[in-house]
C-alpha cells in the first residue's frame, strides 16, 4: 500500500482526469454520437424496410384474396344473370305459348261462329231454294192436278186432313 | 485469408522488435556499470514500469563509454514558488542537478527533489529521500502517450463518424473493424447490464474506456516501452471517474438500496441489528467496487511487464544455447497472451463499470432478481 501511494503521481492524476476528461467529450460529441445514430439509423432503416417488406406481403395477399373474391362474385353474378335469363327466356316462351293458345282459341272460336253463320246462310238459302223449288214443283203438280174437278176436291181433302194430323 | 496472414507477421515482427531493442539495451547498461547483473535487470524493470521525464526510445554506449541516449526530452512543470517550466533535458537523464530560477532540482528514481547546487539528497533510516518534492505537473512519457492516444482516438473515431455520413450508415475501411467492437460493447455489455431505457446515457463513457483501455494496453506492448495503464495514477483516475459517473446517475432506488438493503421485509425492529452491520457494508461497498477495478487494471498490467521483462532479462542470465532460447520462447509466448490480456482487461474494466452503471440506474426494485453485487467481484 505505501509502495502503491509512493508511485502515485498527483501531476499524472491531474493530466489524465484532464485530457480523459477532454477526449471524453469531444469524442461523445464528434464521434459516438453520430457513430451510435448512424448504426441506430440503419437498423432502424433495415427494421423499417422488413416490416415494409412484411406489409406488402401481407398486402399482396390481400390483393390475391380480393381478386378471387371479386371473380368469385363476377361468378355469381354471371350464374344468376344466366338464370335470370334463362327463366326470363321461360316466361317469355310461356308467355307467347299462352297468348299464342289465347289467340288460336279466339281465331278458332271466330272461325266456328263464321262457319256457323255461313251454314246458318246457306241453309237459308237452299231453305229458300227449297220452299222455291216446291212450289214450283207444286204448282206445276197443282197445275196438273186441277185439270179436273175431282182430283181438285180431293186434293183439299188431303191437304186439310194433313193439317189437322199436324 | 492472405490478410490475416499479413496482419499476424507484422503483429509478430512488432514483439521480436520490442524484445530486440529492449535487449540491446540490457546489454550495453551491463557492459557499462559492470554492476551484478541480476540488480542490474531489476532495476531497469523497476525503471521502465515507472513513468519518466523524458522520451527514450533506447540507449547505447559509445566506444569510448560515452553513454548515449536516444530519444527526446519533456517539458517539466513545476509549482514551487511559482510555476517554473524548463526542459527535462537539463536532468541529463538524472545525471547532473538542474538550475531554474535559483533553484536546484535533481531527478532520483523518476522523481523531482529540490535540493541544492550540489545536488545533495539526505535519506532517512528506510532510505527515503527526505528533500522537499515540488508539485510535479510534467508532461511525462505517459502524459504524452495519453495525449497520442486521444489523439488516434479522435482522428479514427470522427473519421468513421465521417465516413458513416458519406456512405449513408455503411462503415469502409477500419470501420468495419471497430463498428462490431462498437456494437459489442452496446449490445452485449451495455444493453444487458443497464438495461435497455437507460443504456444510451453511459454508452460514450463505456466506448471512450474500452478504447482508451485497449491502446494504452496495446501500446504499452510495443518497443516503446510505455506502462501507462500499469500505473496507479491513471487507473484510479479511470475508476474515480467511473465511481462518479456511478454514483451522480444513482437513481432512487439504487440509494435505497445502499441504506435500506433489505426492503419492507421485516419490521423496523428487527432490521436495527443487521443494518449496524449491512449498511456500513452497503457503503464500503460503494468504494470497494471502483478499488477494485483500479487494482485489477493497474495490476494486471503491471505483471504482464514485469513477467515478460522478466523472462527477457533472463535471457541474459543464462547466456547459454539452452536458457536463452527457451526465455526467448517463453517472453513470445507471454507477448501472445499479453495481446490478449490487453483487450481482456479493457473488456473487463467496460462491462464491470457498465453493471454498476446499471446498479445505479435500476428503478424497480425487484426483490429476489438482482444479483448480490458483492458476488460480483470477480
Amino acid at each position: 500500500m505505501e509502495k502503491l501511494l509512493e508511485e502515485f503521481s498527483l501531476g499524472l492524476f491531474f493530466w489524465q482526469t484532464l485530457l480523459f476528461g477532454l477526449l471524453l467529450f469531444l469524442l461523445w460529441k464528434f464521434a459516438w454520437k453520430p457513430i451510435l445514430k448512424a448504426v441506430n439509423d440503419r437498423e432502424e432503416g433495415i427494421k423499417n424496410a422488413l416490416d415494409a417488406a412484411d406489409a406488402a406481403k401481407k398486402e399482396m395477399q390481400n390483393v390475391t384474396a380480393d381478386s378471387e373474391k371479386l371473380l368469385k362474385e363476377a361468378r355469381a353474378e354471371r350464374d344468376a344473370l344466366l338464370k335470370e335469363a334463362r327463366e326470363l327466356k321461360e316466361g317469355i316462351v310461356s308467355e307467347a305459348k299462352e297468348q299464342a293458345k289465347v289467340e288460336g282459341d279466339k281465331m278458332i272460336k271466330q272461325a266456328q261462329a263464321t262457319i256457323e253463320s255461313e251454314k246458318k246462310a246457306a241453309v237459308a238459302d237452299i231453305k229458300a231454294q227449297v220452299a222455291n223449288l216446291s212450289l214450283e214443283i207444286a204448282e206445276k203438280v197443282i197445275k196438273e192436278e186441277l185439270s179436273d174437278k175431282k182430283k181438285q176436291q180431293k186434293l183439299v181433302d188431303d191437304m186439310l186432313g194433313d193439317i189437322k194430323l199436324n | 485469408m492472405r490478410k490475416t496472414f499479413f496482419t499476424r507477421l507484422i503483429l509478430v515482427g512488432t514483439l521480436l522488435l520490442a524484445q530486440f531493442t529492449f535487449a540491446k539495451e540490457q546489454e550495453h547498461k551491463t557492459e557499462e556499470h559492470g554492476k551484478d547483473l541480476k540488480t542490474e535487470i531489476k532495476e531497469y524493470i523497476s525503471h521502465h514500469l515507472k513513468d519518466s521525464h523524458d522520451f527514450s526510445l533506447f540507449s547505447y554506449t559509445k566506444e569510448n563509454g560515452e553513454h548515449k541516449y536516444v530519444g527526446f526530452p519533456l517539458p517539466v512543470i513545476l509549482i514551487d514558488d511559482g510555476l517554473k517550466v524548463f526542459s527535462s533535458s537539463k536532468f541529463h537523464h538524472g545525471e547532473t542537478v538542474a538550475e531554474v530560477d535559483g533553484n536546484y532540482y535533481k531527478l532520483y528514481h523518476s522523481k523531482i527533489y529540490k535540493t541544492d547546487a550540489e545536488g545533495t539528497i539526505t535519506y532517512d533510516e528506510e532510505h527515503h529521500p527526505t528533500n522537499v518534492k515540488p508539485l510535479d505537473f510534467s508532461i511525462t512519457k505517459n502524459v504524452v502517450m495519453i495525449i497520442v492516444t486521444g489523439l488516434l482516438m479522435l482522428w479514427l473515431f470522427t473519421s468513421l463518424a465521417r465516413s458513416y455520413a458519406k456512405n449513408g450508415g455503411i462503415p469502409t475501411g477500419a470501420g468495419r473493424f471497430f463498428e462490431p467492437i462498437i456494437l459489442y460493447i452496446r449490445d452485449d455489455i451495455a444493453r444487458p447490464n443497464i438495461g435497455e431505457a437507460k443504456y444510451k446515457k453511459y454508452m460514450p463513457y463505456l466506448l471512450s474506456i474500452f478504447f482508451f483501455i485497449w491502446f494504452l494496453n496495446i501500446f504499452g506492448l510495443t518497443p516503446l516501452g510505455i506502462n501507462v495503464t500499469g500505473n496507479i495514477a491513471i487507473t484510479f483516475a479511470l475508476a474515480l471517474m467511473t465511481f462518479l459517473f456511478t454514483n451522480f446517475t444513482g437513481t432512487k432506488d439504487y440509494w435505497g438500496h445502499q441504506f435500506n438493503p433489505l426492503g419492507n421485509t421485516m419490521p423496523w425492529y428487527a432490521k436495527i441489528p443487521l443494518y449496524i452491520i449491512l449498511v456500513p457494508i452497503e457503503i464500503l461497498g460503494l468504494f470497494i467496487k471502483p478499488f477494485s477495478l483500479l487494482i485489477r487494471l493497474y495490476a494486471n498490467m503491471q505483471a504482464g511487464h514485469i513477467v515478460l521483462m522478466s523472462l527477457i532479462g533472463l535471457m541474459f542470465i543464462f547466456k547459454s544455447w539452452i536458457g536463452s532460447p527457451l526465455s526467448f520462447g517463453l517472453a513470445f509466448a507471454i507477448s501472445l497472451i499479453e495481446v490478449l490480456v490487453a483487450l481482456l482487461q479493457a473488456y473487463i474494466f467496460t462491462m464491470l463499470s457498465a453493471l454498476y452503471f446499471g446498479f445505479a440506474s435500476e428503478d424497480h426494485h425487484a426483490e429476489g432478481h438482482e444479483e448480490d453485487p458483492e458476488l460480483v467481484h470477480l
